[in-house]
């Protein structure tokens, strides 16, 4: 069984994680490290993070219990933990808030950050303005795009967003551009990266920002059910929406965890961000973990309709989780996703975000045949920023038999 | 001891600053990558460094990027780079350092590239996203085949981490003159000297200075202060700018000899 639920000292989950940076970011990375041990330890900012929270994001979001989505699928009862009901429309701003007082506690006044949909840069733009800092998004130019009422939030918000155009001009790109900023500017400026991937600490101190999720959640499923559930299920891109909820739950077993990657169009390399299924491990942006690649360990393209979970490598304490087995990773295709958006929509009137919507359609296939048991599903974001995107695939609807 | 050794006790001995020339390999393609190297050979470079095109270079600036773009795009592997090695190697012998990241090292397998590369000609190899933290079974690997292994050291490296990065580097040290990624700048940065004195005081090994060198006075500032100047992004602009002309490799030898006339 599991036992390594915490990070070695150089930032391993068993051979995944690491810091694999050039050397001129390592010291700064050694500060960040420092400074978020003391923090995690500090009274005085646990108690400032709970309080905005609480009054600026709006934690504790609520469990929502899907009765008539369950009553439709005729097995599971099916729970919803409702991050999409966060200041800013999804999880992302719980790790935000958490790294802008890191940085004001580190003195860093300049913010940088990357984008896939577009959530994390608004996120990031929010608190930035929150904290009277001056920030900078990367964001691929295809996912400009594909996201651009996003682009104009942040716009809106006073954040600068340069789009890149190099590579597949999504969220891998737009890291490797932040991540050149940073070399240029580490002292003055604060990576906030989004998600629970690259260098150490990233990887942990991301996790630990997103865990609250899963400790209401379990306090939560508790109250209603007087039970812990049977199954939990979150999408994976980098993975920080489902480290958020699985890692309190990590030590008790018989909870399955199941995590939810793209399959996109299918499976031939560059068509999904199956990286479980499509990958071997190595090394992106500073961390070991399962990536797509080829042969000549060149980054492989990815697809995916949702921006959120086009990226090449996966977390790594999630490899770490797939490896011991305690966690299990699938992945569901861009049209299960959009049809899963659409029954969610017309059951319980909630817009699942794309990305939540992969979590959404995996619980759908396996809730009938499992009567008696408790789903729960992380709904990690709305689908305001997605209608361009459905409606392209859905069509306008209009006239449209329920 | 390497070619990289002999070279850098010869400068020593000389009393002189060397001239490291930095190529990406494939760019324009395979095939002309030999024919740059010699012609960089003699306008004077000391020692060349064989860019392996990597499809997100985190610590490349926008020429060297651009130029792992085309290389990659003409076909350019790890493997035929290993192969314009050995073409280069029959009819020189300038050192040559691979210069790439590590995951296309990963995928080859440690092991077989510290053997074939050596195969090949090969004097060493800088990876530069391998920190000293997590490189113990590649710097076995590489010496295990009698290769040497440069690290980084970068003006936010703390004494602590300069320790560290001098006890894993054989051959060199290569100094990051400047925080940010590779480019060509007007001036050298004022951190490099500060920087060549950190270093010295952890070790006796050669250090190389790089980023953000791209003019003789650039290399000239350095002379008596470090065994050798490298340059990459003004190297790899030019082959941008005359790829395709027949006057590329003059202009590669010409402009080599421009730098080092600065000694």
């Amino acid at each position: 069984m599991l036992k390594a639920s915490e990070p070695d000292p150089g930032g391993h989950f068993g051979p995944y994680g690491g810091r694999y940076v050039p050397e001129i970011l390592m010291a700064p990375l050694e500060e960040i490290e420092q400074a978020y041990r003391q923090a995690r330890q500090d009274a005085a900012f646990q108690e400032e993070l709970a309080g905005l929270l609480k009054h600026y994001a709006g934690r504790p979001t609520p469990l929502y219990y899907a009765r008539r989505l369950s009553q439709d699928l005729g097995g599971a009862r099916v729970y919803f933990k409702r991050e999409d009901l966060l200041h800013t429309g999804a999880h992302k701003i719980n790790n935000c808030l958490g790294q802008a007082l890191l940085a004001r506690r580190m003195g860093k006044r300049r913010i940088i950050a990357e984008t896939g949909a577009g959530q994390h840069g608004v996120a990031t733009a929010t608190v930035c303005a929150l904290f009277g800092f001056d920030c900078v998004i990367y964001m691929g130019e295809e996912d400009m795009r594909r996201q651009r009422l996003n682009v104009f939030r942040m716009r809106l918000l006073g954040a600068e967003v340069v789009g890149v155009s190099s590579g597949s001009r999504t969220l891998k790109d737009a890291i490797s551009e932040a991540m050149r900023d940073w070399v240029g500017n580490v002292a003055t400026t604060h990576y906030m990266l989004g998600s629970a991937l690259g260098a150490h600490p990233y990887p942990l101190m991301v996790r630990d920002f997103q865990c609250v999720i899963g400790r209401e959640a379990r306090a939560q499923i508790g109250e209603m059910e007087g039970r812990l559930p049977d199954a939990i299920f979150a999408c994976v891109g980098g993975g920080s929406n489902a480290i958020g909820i699985f890692h309190p739950f990590v030590a008790d077993e018989a909870v399955r965890l199941v995590g939810i990657e793209a399959g996109g169009r299918g499976l031939a390399l560059g068509e999904h961000a199956a990286r479980f299924s499509g990958g071997q491990p190595g090394v992106l942006q500073g961390a070991y973990s399962y990536l797509l690649q080829d042969e000549d360990g060149q980054i492989a393209l990815t697809h995916s309709v949702s921006a959120g979970l086009d990226y090449a490598l996966v977390g790594p304490e999630h490899a770490w989780l797939h490896d011991s087995r305690r966690a299990e990773y699938v992945s569901v295709g861009d049209g299960e996703a959009l049809e899963a958006a659409r029954r969610l929509s017309r059951t319980e009137g909630l817009i699942p975000a794309l990305e939540s919507a992969h979590a959404v359609a995996e619980a759908v296939k396996r809730a009938p045949d499992a009567s008696g048991q408790v789903f729960l599903v992380n709904l990690s974001g709305r689908g305001d920023k997605d209608m361009d995107i459905y409606r392209e695939h859905l069509g306008g609807l209009e006239g449209e038999p329920r | 001891m390497t070619r990289i050794g002999r070279l850098f006790r010869g400068l020593r001995t000389e009393g002189k600053t060397g001239l490291v020339a930095y190529l990406t390999a494939g760019d324009p393609s395979p095939e002309v990558t030999p024919r740059l190297v010699e012609a960089l050979e003699r306008g004077g470079a000391d020692l060349i460094e064989l860019g392996v095109p990597f499809s997100d270079p985190v610590a490349d600036g926008p020429v060297i990027q651009r130029a792992g773009y085309r290389a990659l795009q003409a076909g350019t592997t790890l493997r035929k780079v290993l192969g314009m090695a050995s073409e280069i190697r029959r009819r020189s012998e300038i050192p040559l350092l691979l210069f790439t990241y590590l995951n296309p090292v990963l995928r080859y397998g440690v092991e077989a590239l510290a053997r074939d590369a050596a195969a090949a000609g090969i004097d060493g190899c800088l990876l530069t996203d391998a920190s000293v933290e997590e490189a113990g079974r590649y710097v076995d690997a590489m010496h295990g085949h009698n290769l040497d292994t440069v690290f980084l050291a970068a003006p936010t490296s703390t004494e602590h981490r300069l320790r560290l990065v001098a006890r894993y580097s054989t051959g060199f040290v290569y100094l990051v003159s400047r925080a940010g990624v590779t480019g060509m700048r007007d001036t050298l940065s004022a951190s490099v000297v500060p920087l060549i004195q950190a270093v010295r005081a952890v070790t006796d090994l050669p250090l190389a200075v790089g980023f953000g060198i791209s003019r003789p006075e650039h290399v000239a500032e350095l002379r008596g202060r470090a065994e050798a100047a490298v340059v990459g992004s003004a190297i790899v602009s030019l082959i941008e700018k005359a790829a395709g002309s027949e006057l590329l490799e003059a202009r590669l030898e010409s402009f080599i000899r421009e730098l080092k006339g600065a000694q």
